[in-house]
């Protein structure tokens, strides 16, 4: 068997000020199609306020292999965090 | 719905402390606001790498080029986080970019001063991230979704901004009498165009009412400064510094600090593109804009390519 539909990537907001956040994914034949289909699947239950559907094969994605590449150099600048510097004991935040 | 009864909900929405996000209805007014006013924050990033950058070829330490070079870089970063929340409301980053080169665009009055000393990095750090730090925490709970989104990411990364910069005049203030001179030097220029940043007196705000009814703003001008003195006399009395004010005391009434009277010609000078350096941090930016040409070129030509091979295929 042939699938006509294509895959898409679907984003929920739960709620109003929270960022769309990916829930799983769904076969439709276009954009509105996945945002019905969507509605259905998953947010039966009051799960969200807006729905984004994406194309699968426009989302450009990182591999876990590239992560040496991607990341690692990170590991050594601790001081891009703010627990790297001390503070005199007299000074209760900064 | 005609348009009473959408900024009626609009209204009820912000009062119930609901976000407004990109799609939803709301006032001209209010989307021309934002724009404004997340635009001239993004260019305040961008435009504040110069000062700083100034100093990467002459830190004193590997540790504190690396330092502040991660530090610069994520002023970019911060950049490109306000530019896409601005682009959001449908204003596209060329015509942002334009605006701030034809000067149509305001930022921040603060990066028109010169850094002429390393101890001025210091004090960049502490006392201008410091208060751009008391005026995001704010901003996080403003009612446009994006822009507060885009706050919550920016405050996690700021800390580490303002520890370095106190770490920096730390040192100095523990070194040797000419270091102390140096860090209190870059203090006494940079605490009042430092206290300006919050903008004028709320008394003579233009926006402040509407701002705070739509809850784009959600503290005045004056809470924020008060808030950022009371908490960096503090931080000065630990390392030694002496604030520049002979006016600043603790107000045991009040529960705050009492401080002097800004210069408000200097900073309506400053805004208006005659501080010290106003024409040399544009000049730069365009310069660099237009050396990038050939970059976007490329990448058009590119792009053309590209897609006339695929429509050959």
């Amino acid at each position: 068997m042939t699938s006509h539909t294509q895959l898409y990537e679907i984003f929920i907001r739960s709620q109003r000020g929270l960022d769309h956040k990916h829930v799983g994914s769904l076969h439709a034949d276009d954009a509105e199609q996945a945002l019905q289909y969507a509605r259905d699947v998953y947010t039966r239950r009051s799960e969200g306020v807006s729905i984004w559907a994406v194309k699968s094969s426009d989302i450009a994605a990182s591999q876990e292999s590239d992560c040496g590449s991607f990341y690692d150099p990170l590991d050594d600048k601790p001081y891009r965090h703010a627990s790297h510097y001390d503070l005199p004991d007299e000074v209760k935040s900064l | 719905m005609d348009q009473a009864e959408e900024e009626k909900v609009f209204q009820e929405r912000v009062d119930a402390e609901e976000k407004i996000e990109p799609k939803d209805w709301m006032p001209d007014k209010y989307r021309k606001t934002l724009i404004r006013q997340i635009s001239q924050h993004a260019h305040s990033e961008v435009i504040g790498m110069q000062p700083e950058g100034n100093w990467l070829t002459r830190a004193p330490t590997l540790h504190r080029k690396a330092v502040l070079l991660a530090k610069v870089q994520d002023e970019g970063g911060h950049g490109l986080y306000l530019y896409s929340a601005a682009e959001t409301m449908g204003v596209s980053r060329e015509e942002m970019i334009d605006d701030l080169h034809e000067e149509r665009a305001k930022y921040a009055s603060i990066f028109n001063y010169p850094t002429l000393t390393w101890s001025d990095i210091g004090a960049i750090g502490w006392l201008v991230d410091s208060a751009a730090i008391v005026n995001q925490i704010s901003l996080q709970r403003t009612s446009y979704g994006p822009y507060a989104r885009a706050m919550v990411r920016i405050c996690k990364e700021e800390s580490f901004h303002q520890r370095q910069g106190y770490n920096i005049m730390m040192t100095l203030m523990r070194g040797s009498d000419e270091q102390k001179a140096m860090a209190q030097d870059s203090v006494d220029r940079f605490w009042w165009p430092v206290l300006m940043m919050f903008g004028p007196h709320d008394s003579d705000s233009v926006h402040s009412a509407q701002n705070m009814k739509w809850k784009i703003k959600r503290q005045s001008n004056d809470d924020l400064r008060q808030k950022f003195i009371d908490q960096t006399v503090e931080q000065a009395n630990a390392i030694g510094i002496t604030l520049p004010d002979p006016d600043l005391k603790w107000n045991e009434e009040r529960g705050h600090y009492d401080f002097g009277e800004i210069d408000w010609e200097e900073f309506r000078r400053s805004m208006s593109g005659g501080g010290p350096c106003s024409r040399l941090r544009l000049a730069h930016h365009r310069q660099v804009h237009e050396e990038g040409e050939w970059v976007r070129e490329a990448m058009r030509v590119y792009e053309n390519k590209k897609r006339s091979n695929q429509e050959a295929a």
